[in-house]
């Protein structure tokens, strides 16, 4: 396996230039049948990538081609950052949008806003999104359409570097250090344990009704 | 300071502050499905860890399954094998870790959104969360409802928290009186239209105003449903009297209770004076039937207007070029010219028992046009479909030439065998008109119930007045 830099992603920027890419798109409902947390790559943006319908399990070797999607082309083929616009990863609370773009090998996505569900999942899983301004975004599509010139990240720095210019971006420390050091929230939740506990017990008797059930 | 509804839920499940500057969050209750839970409960075994809180979690299969069941239907029957294993998987989770499940067995399995309010488990107050952004479905009792990510499933699981930040407040504000054949599906196709698909992103939208005060708890339910698609992931309505009638009709909670709980359920409103980052303020009076024409539910246009042009310039341009080829619909077309193949009726947004009045009250003593290759009504949940059928509701749609099916998400995404073939049109209520979304190169229009009945009977979307 590839030895990855968690404080550095660099690599090729694949674009695709349009608002509202939903979750749906990213990945779609067929593959969420799946019961595993790993192995989405060959059905990332699968409705666009491919001219066939696939189903679970088919692999991308036998898939017929749609020549005309980036992420069929090399260098793109190998992407590690994804470039859009507005809205990326909005409708569907799917997790699965997040796997399939981490099992592809994308590590990073630049857009100029995304769906609050899916940004929050992307943290979980080791993908950065990156929110930057529109005037940002315009000139990176115009740097990046029209070279496969390469990027970097600089994850601590909050700085993104290509030809000979650099853009600062902003993102909660704490979530970035989610990606940085792969920490595992239900582990860092059960420390508080107590508090937890605490709280409980004193709704338990302030609101009965929530645990009538129970 | 003066707070509002969502301010108060906050804090009221406020548990600690973290050094990360998050807050964990008190999870009340929690709605699992079959298609979001299998990573997570394969995550909570990993780590040797068992529920937090069993009675907090109930759950059902929806997405998968089939929807021409009958009676004596299991797990067994059903054909697509890898769909099966996520309903067994369910089961097997449930079973194993002791979770209340309404199987695909029971007479109250439906759509998780649909039996959530309807068997007494969605009450005023609580926090609510399921792994499927629909979820803001339950803000209609006044909750703080979301949806979450497997990841976050797994936490809700283990911990009965969730660790967030807190959002941002907006508020929508309906006035006025709707015009016949309008219904609440067309007010929020109209304020996504409004405010697009990213205008609530980082907002909690409370929605207020006297339309708001004016409707059913299944009305406000369908408004709720769809904050999503106006990227807000948490909608809410303050619980009043016609939220109190509703809870006392489906509680399971006893009388003294309930009483008690009402009192407290009263002071769950926004305070006069809250203040709100963003406020939207609309007529619901002029608005027409709204039908969405592309592949966004903010595509949405009046039944009577032309599509679009991509041909004037506009920062949407692109978009709308995309979508209108998508589509297959030309420049200068009108919606009404549109010819549909198939009617879906159903979905978490409009699969209720209000829901399938309407559109049967447009059908009855018609015939489903010739045009129509399929027009199928998925009730929401058992306990729709039994109360549709003591109605006469099903005489009524099956006479005309619909299919009377069994609950499930069915074609809102088309996990099921209910999916369009490439190219097929569709009138359906559902929530999404992505590309794909119910079915491969298939074409949604979202609408009203009332306006997909239409569609059933003369192929084409008009004048319901």
């Amino acid at each position: 396996m590839k030895q990855i830099n968690p404080k550095l992603i660099y690599g090729v920027v694949a674009t695709i230039d349009r608002d509202n890419i939903d979750t749906d798109q990213i990945i779609p409902t067929e593959y969420l049948k799946s019961i595993k947390k790993f192995g989405y790559e060959d059905y990332l943006f699968d409705g666009w990538r491919y001219l066939d319908k696939g189903k679970l399990g088919i692999s991308s070797m036998e898939r017929e081609k749609n020549k005309e999607f980036i992420l069929n082309n090399s260098p793109y083929d190998s992407a590690s950052v994804l470039l859009t616009r507005d809205n990326f990863g909005c409708g569907s609370s799917r997790e699965h949008a997040v796997w399939a773009l981490r099992d592809f090998g994308i590590r990073a996505v630049i857009a100029s806003s995304f769906g609050d569900i899916f940004y929050n999942n992307c943290f979980k899983n080791g993908v950065l999104p990156i929110t930057l301004s529109k005037n940002d975004v315009e000139n990176l599509f115009q740097a990046f359409e029209s070279s496969s010139s390469n990027i970097e990240i600089f994850l601590e720095k909050k700085l993104l570097k290509y030809n000979d210019s650099e853009i600062a971006f902003e993102v909660d420390n704490n979530l970035l250090e989610r990606i940085i050091f792969g920490l595992d929230d239900v582990d860092i939740t059960l420390r508080n344990k107590e508090a937890i506990s605490a709280y409980e017990e004193k709704r338990m008797i302030e609101k009965p009704w929530i645990y009538k059930n129970d | 300071m003066p707070k509002t509804l969502y301010d108060k839920l906050w804090e009221e499940h406020h548990i600690c502050e973290l050094d990360s500057g998050e807050s964990l969050i008190y999870i009340d209750r929690h709605f699992l499905h079959e298609v979001t839970s299998p990573q997570a409960f394969e995550g909570l075994d990993q780590k040797n860890l068992v529920p937090w809180r069993l009675g907090a979690n109930i759950a059902t299969p929806d997405h998968n399954v089939p929807t021409s069941r009958g009676d004596s239907f299991n797990t067994d029957n059903i054909l697509d094998e890898i769909s099966k294993i996520q309903v067994v998987e369910l089961d097997k989770n449930c079973n194993k870790f002791g979770i209340k499940q309404f199987d695909i067995k029971s007479s109250n399995q439906g759509i998780v959104h649909v039996i959530g309010p309807e068997l007494g488990y969605t009450i005023p107050g609580m926090t609510i969360v399921c792994g499927d952004s629909h979820t803001s479905t339950h803000g209609a009792f006044g909750c703080l409802a979301m949806g979450i990510g497997t990841s976050e499933v797994e936490h809700v699981l283990a911990t009965q928290t969730l660790k967030i930040s807190k959002l941002k407040n907006m508020q929508v504000i309906f006035d006025g009186k709707p015009k016949a054949g309008v219904s609440s599906k067309d007010i929020v196709l109209f304020m996504i239209k409004k405010i697009g698909t990213a205008g609530g992103n980082g907002h909690a939208i409370e929605f207020t105003g006297s339309y708001i005060d004016s409707i059913s708890m299944e009305a406000r339910m369908t408004i709720c449903n769809m904050a999503i698609e106006a990227g807000a992931k948490v909608g809410l309505v303050a619980p009043d009297e016609t939220t109190f009638n509703y809870v006392r009709e489906h509680s399971f909670l006893d009388k003294d209770m309930l009483a008690e709980a009402v009192d407290y359920w009263k002071t769950l409103k926004s305070d006069e004076d809250a203040v709100y980052g963003k406020k939207v303020k609309i007529d619901v009076s002029d608005i027409k039937p709204q039908i969405t024409w592309g592949t966004s539910p903010e595509m949405v246009i009046d039944f009577d207007e032309i599509i679009p042009s991509s041909k004037t310039p506009s920062k949407n341009s692109k978009n709308i070029e995309l979508a209108k080829k998508y589509m297959g619909v030309e420049d200068n077309q009108k919606l009404s010219d549109l010819k549909f193949d198939k009617v879906f009726i159903g979905s978490c947004t409009n699969s209720r028992i209000e829901d399938l009045r309407e559109a049967a009250n447009v059908i009855s003593g018609k015939t489903v046009s010739n045009d129509i290759i399929e027009a199928i009504v998925v009730p929401g949940s058992g306990a729709v479909k039994s109360e549709a059928e003591s109605e006469g509701l099903d005489k009524i749609f099956t006479a005309a030439g619909f299919i009377w099916k069994d609950p499930g998400c069915s074609m809102c995404l088309g996990m099921n065998p209910d999916q369009l073939k490439p190219y097929e049109r569709c009138a359906s209520t559902s929530n999404r008109n992505f590309e794909g979304r119910q079915g491969n190169m298939g074409r949604t229009h979202l609408m009203s119930p009332a306006m997909a009945a239409h569609v059933a009977i003369h192929g084409k979307v008009g004048d319901l007045s």
